[in-house]
């Protein structure tokens, strides 16, 4: 078995004419969390559909422990993605059913587990994530921080080998947003989760990333730890960290 | 040369939605179903319609009671005048006007709905869980409409002929049981089937038109123009297949 949980090689994507990711390469170690950072509308969730064959690459390939997943037919792509726990951007907790059928809605759907033994588990989960006594509520009696958190649980609750945060971070306050970053420190340390954590905070980023890469304008333009970044000699990555409007990258560039 | 081109519009249109037909039949018959997420669905389309198909099936009733024996006096024989009404109510009306009612309310909804869930990522969250969108979400629809628009259909052509007894009992004095016998009198075996008929075909085309609309919204600006669309389609697709049936069942059966 290899140490790369995901290799990404010359992965391009194209939407209509517009060259969303341009020869992207990467590989994320087993058991590490992998950071991928960039300005909004950089691909960055784009890259991350292709990682999780919610898209297909038009060029290039995507290995998941081993399987070039861009190869496989809609049945064993779904097979592999069971593999991915995934807390999306806005959450996308499903309105229509209560938090407990959300958290349980892998169980509900792919096991033949009860429904006590699945309240029981969610109960477990949501623990976990420092929730409770929410189960018969509805995601819009939540506020935006419990909401990210009850996305984390249904992404975990099935025990995936990677888990993907697209924007963890965003559109929350403060200290929900403190919340969420330790809870994700916690989870890898505890279950030794390969996770995948993509955003534009770059001070939550670096709270979290054992390693991270930089994408702009759909290519990666640095990859390496955060020692690596400390050193790197390009000027487009030092005027991201450091926050300025000034530098080579403008205004309007993505 | 603009109608020509709106033909060739509309024909590419039911090109394209014939392939979303034919993914949701094939799911209709594979992997097992959700019983819950059906009943929702029943209750939504089917029951709660009720109210607002009985009120204006109930006034159509009496408009065409009304108009009718105003035609009818010309040649003194208003005793026909429950034929007449129960006739254009079963074979024409009580299916039309039903189904016009149901693409509005039901329809309208199910467009939005799966549009804010597309554009809130909720779409995708299912694809990431291993539940393919087509299966959840479009088939308990076009099941529930299946079933629940005959049955919408003969509730609303019986309060028709209500309202036209209502007419008829206050201004002719005709009493209930002959009301009743000329009525059934009148309708044979294949009025009533042709009108079943129209009422599966019209719901079968309200459920693929407002779902396959739902898909399409990529920003939220969008969502307003499905919904639009979704109702828009759903009318003209209406009255196309009601003519084509109305010449189909009168050939068949002079």
């Amino acid at each position: 078995m290899s140490s790369k949980m995901i290799e990404i090689e010359g992965v391009t994507k194209y939407f209509r004419e517009k060259k969303v990711l341009e020869g992207v390469n990467l590989s994320i170690n087993k058991g590490e969390n992998f950071l991928i950072i960039g300005r909004s509308g950089a691909g960055k969730t784009v890259l991350l559909k292709n990682i999780i064959g919610l898209l297909t690459p038009d060029e290039g390939k995507i290995i998941v422990d081993g399987l070039d997943i861009t190869k496989l037919d809609k049945k064993d792509l779904e097979d592999v993605r069971l593999q991915f726990g995934l807390v999306f951007q806005g959450s996308a907790l499903f309105d229509f059913l209560t938090i407990e059928e959300n958290v349980g809605f892998f169980l509900y759907q792919h096991t033949g587990l009860s429904r006590p033994e699945i309240r029981r588990k969610v109960k477990e989960t949501l623990a976990l994530v420092g929730l409770e006594k929410i189960e018969d509520l509805y995601p819009h009696q939540l506020s935006g921080g419990m909401k990210k958190r009850v996305a984390i649980a249904r992404a975990i609750i099935y025990n995936p080998k990677i888990v993907i945060y697209d924007e963890p971070t965003t559109g929350i306050d403060p200290i929900a947003v403190d919340k969420v970053v330790s809870l994700i420190e916690d989870l890898h340390k505890h279950f030794a989760i390969t996770s995948l954590v993509v955003t534009h905070d770059l001070e939550v980023g670096l709270k979290l990333a054992d390693r991270l890469a930089f994408l702009l304008g759909g290519k990666i333009i640095f990859e390496g730890n955060q020692q690596d970044l400390e050193d790197t000699k390009d000027e487009r990555v030092k005027q991201f960290i450091k926050g300025s409007s000034a530098g080579p990258i403008k205004e309007m560039e993505v | 040369m603009r109608i020509i081109e709106r033909l060739g519009s509309l024909l590419s249109y039911i090109g394209s939605i014939s392939f979303f037909v034919r993914d949701t039949v094939w799911w209709l018959f594979v992997r097992r179903k959700d019983v819950k997420s059906l009943l929702r669905e029943i209750i939504f389309i089917g029951i709660d319609s009720f109210f607002l198909v009985s009120l204006i099936a109930f006034f159509i009733g009496i408009i065409i009671a009304f108009q009718t024996a105003y035609q009818l006096k010309e040649f003194s024989s208003e005793i026909h005048l429950a034929s007449l009404v129960a006739l254009s109510l079963v074979r024409e009306l009580g299916p039309v006007i039903s189904s016009l009612i149901v693409a509005a309310r039901s329809g309208a909804s199910i467009t939005a709905g799966i549009g804010s869930m597309k554009i809130s990522e909720q779409i995708d969250a299912l694809e990431a869980f291993g539940v393919e969108p087509i299966n959840y979400l479009v088939v308990p629809k076009l099941i529930s409409l299946l079933v629940c628009m005959p049955l919408l259909v003969i509730y609303a052509d019986f309060l028709g002929i209500l309202g036209g007894f209502l007419v008829a009992s206050s201004k002719f004095a005709i009493p209930f049981g002959l009301y009743f016998r000329m009525t059934f009198d009148a309708l044979q075996f294949k009025d009533i089937i042709s009108g079943i008929i129209k009422s599966i075909c019209f719901g079968a085309t309200i459920a693929f038109v407002s779902c396959y609309e739902g898909f399409r919204p990529f920003s939220s600006s969008d969502v307003s123009i499905a919904v639009t669309y979704s109702v828009v389609r759903s009318f003209i697709l209406i009255i196309i297949f009601d003519c084509i049936l109305t010449a189909m069942f009168y050939f068949m059966w002079v």
